[in-house]
């Protein structure tokens, strides 16, 4: 009787505390929305803005002149933009394919199985992908100089997955942790095979995790720069290589024409599989 | 939990462990090693710790290592600040809106040059700031702006940072946040809780774990991070990563040494903070977190 009535009351109070819970007032939601915009809305508008612009200078604050020079510059051979978009296409699609292979495997156990020295394992994983690896970019130089690695697309595509593998192995062993190997083995007494368990039960469950995991991987090969330019030693140019390069030379328009190529696939792969990533802390191998 | 034999789980772990073990860890080692005196194309073929003796009277070293600690830690602390901020403001609207999950992470997406290239025709001297100063009689000549970029005080770098940072920071706070049970708040309210008194006894201790853990991530991916402070900076004194990027490149081999010695000591520096992190978030790593580590 007396829980009913205690049930009774939190019933009665429930509503209007939940509806009262702390947040800095609607104008603050607002404004913190409205902020957050501003930081992607602003650089794509001014970009596109600066890439057509033509004179440009101090004190107009608005461009006066517009011109399609930058883009027809961006466009012509003589540029190196388009070889430099190739070769970063390429490298980074060789990086991602890789990194889910080497990475495939590896999260599965570590998300399913116990054994000695996986914090460890955890933990030099974790290493790349938080701190940029620098001293291991240079270490590696002079044996890469040694079997001629330097300079070469085969070089930077090692080099890419010192951060690359690690932080795709991360992403999926997440996607593994939820993962009940229960129906793996339901499908098998089922009478499905190794690779139809594979393709139908196991691929399925893990694929959101798989499209995060490729996607970062194609992120991180795509916006890397010390690392291209200590190993690809400025015979590998990738865009990025090239967009500091013209940043360096002051040319706003190309310099922002630039930013755009560069920019686009980033928000396109990300657009493509944000519904995927899940922001949930409690998941954890 | 599934039973392998240690064969079957050594060889599903060996490509990762070869990509780690071989060009990280194998890297770090040789790194180490040529900056321990074997560095053959300058004819150093014997121990010596003359490249870290020298980073200890090293002027441009030590000035260095204090920017880089202190541009981290004041853009981390903002950061901080303000992902804490946005992330209790914007708890009520995320549990029920993708447009606003959604929002927050597109500045994840964006490489750190984009940022930096549009950061730099923002906040120059005769950048559209300066211009929007100029057209209200502030100044008269670019000079009279100050000087933001490659400024003595990191302004730039700090202000990048915070742009990048203070998104992902706010979504390891939300994440914990819309998770959070209400009855936390509801007992709260019960016994005659205020506002305030929510926010500073309920919300903030539930807040605080996500908020902390992920400044660290903030704080260790700055320290070592290299475009930011190369776009935007000064050349001298620079961030570590830029010292440790100029010396090894170089034209004269003989500072090679030196270069790997600074990116040693990064790479130590580094290590640490990660392993705090990981102490720090009792559960192993937050793994579905997104990422700014572009």
């Amino acid at each position: 009787m007396a829980m009913t009535t205690a049930h009774r009351y939190t019933q009665r109070r429930a509503q209007p505390v939940t509806m009262r819970r702390f947040h800095l007032t609607d104008t603050g939601t607002i404004f913190t929305v409205a902020a957050l915009a501003c930081v992607t809305v602003i650089p794509i508008v001014f970009l596109i803005v600066a890439s057509f612009a033509r004179h440009w200078y101090f004190p107009a604050f608005a461009p006066r002149e517009f011109s399609l020079r930058a883009w027809e510059y961006v466009a012509s051979s003589s540029s190196g933009v388009t070889t430099a978009l190739w070769m970063s296409l390429a490298v980074a699609l060789i990086v991602t394919i890789l990194s889910v292979l080497v990475a495939l495997p590896a999260a599965r156990v570590l998300a399913l199985c116990e054994f000695k020295g996986k914090r460890l394992i955890i933990f030099l994983l974790m290493l790349p992908v938080i701190a940029p690896p620098l001293a291991a970019t240079m270490g590696v130089h002079n044996l890469f100089l040694r079997f001629d690695l330097t300079d070469s697309i085969a070089g930077v595509v090692l080099v890419h997955l010192i951060p690359c593998v690690p932080y795709a192995t991360l992403m999926l062993a997440s996607g593994f942790a939820n993962f009940e190997t229960d129906i793996e083995a339901q499908a098998r007494t089922l009478g499905a095979n190794r690779f139809n368990v594979w393709r139908y039960v196991t691929l399925p469950a893990v694929a959101p995790s798989l499209a995060v995991a490729a996607a970062f991987a194609f992120l991180i090969s795509w916006s890397q720069y010390l690392t291209t330019l200590i190993i690809g030693g400025n015979q590998v140019i990738t865009l990025p290589l090239i967009l500091v390069g013209f940043q360096r030379a002051g040319d706003e328009a190309t310099t922002s024409a630039l930013s755009l190529v560069f920019l686009l696939p980033t928000l396109l792969v990300f657009i493509v599989v944000a519904r995927f990533i899940k922001h949930d802390a409690s998941k954890s191998i | 939990m599934i039973r392998y034999s240690r064969f079957r789980v050594a060889l599903m772990l060996a490509p990762a462990l070869i990509v780690i073990g071989g060009l990280f860890i194998g890297g770090l080692l040789l790194a180490l090693v040529q900056s321990l005196g074997y560095f053959a194309a300058i004819g150093e073929n014997a121990f010596t710790l003359k490249h870290y003796a020298a980073l200890i009277h090293d002027e441009e070293f030590h000035r260095s290592l204090f920017l880089t600690f202190a541009l981290s830690s004041i853009a981390t602390i903002i950061s901080a600040a303000l992902g804490l901020m946005c992330a209790v403001s914007l708890r009520e609207v995320a549990s029920r809106s993708r447009f606003a999950s959604v929002l927050l992470q597109i500045p994840l997406a964006m490489p750190h040059i984009v940022i930096g290239v549009v950061l730099i025709n923002l906040i120059a001297s005769s950048g559209l700031i300066a211009r929007l100063a100029f057209a209200f009689g502030i100044i008269n000549t670019p000079a009279e702006f100050p000087a933001l970029t490659a400024d003595a005080y990191g302004f730039g770098i700090i202000a990048a940072y915070v742009i990048k940072e203070t998104p992902f920071i706010t979504l390891m706070t939300l994440a914990v946040l819309v998770r959070a049970k209400d009855e936390y708040e509801l007992v709260a309210r019960t016994l005659g809780a205020n506002r305030w008194q929510l926010l500073r006894y309920v919300t903030l201790p539930l807040a605080a774990p996500a908020v902390v853990s992920s400044a660290l991530l903030v704080f260790a991916f700055i320290f070592g991070a290299f475009e930011i402070p190369f776009l935007l900076g000064r050349t001298y004194p620079a961030m570590l990563s830029v010292v440790a990027q100029r010396r090894f490149l170089s034209v004269n081999l003989s500072e090679r040494p030196d270069a790997i010695a600074v990116a040693v000591c990064l790479a130590i520096i580094s290590s640490l903070l990660v392993y705090f992190y990981m102490r720090l978030a009792r559960v192993l790593v937050r793994l579905d977190s997104p990422t700014t580590f572009l």
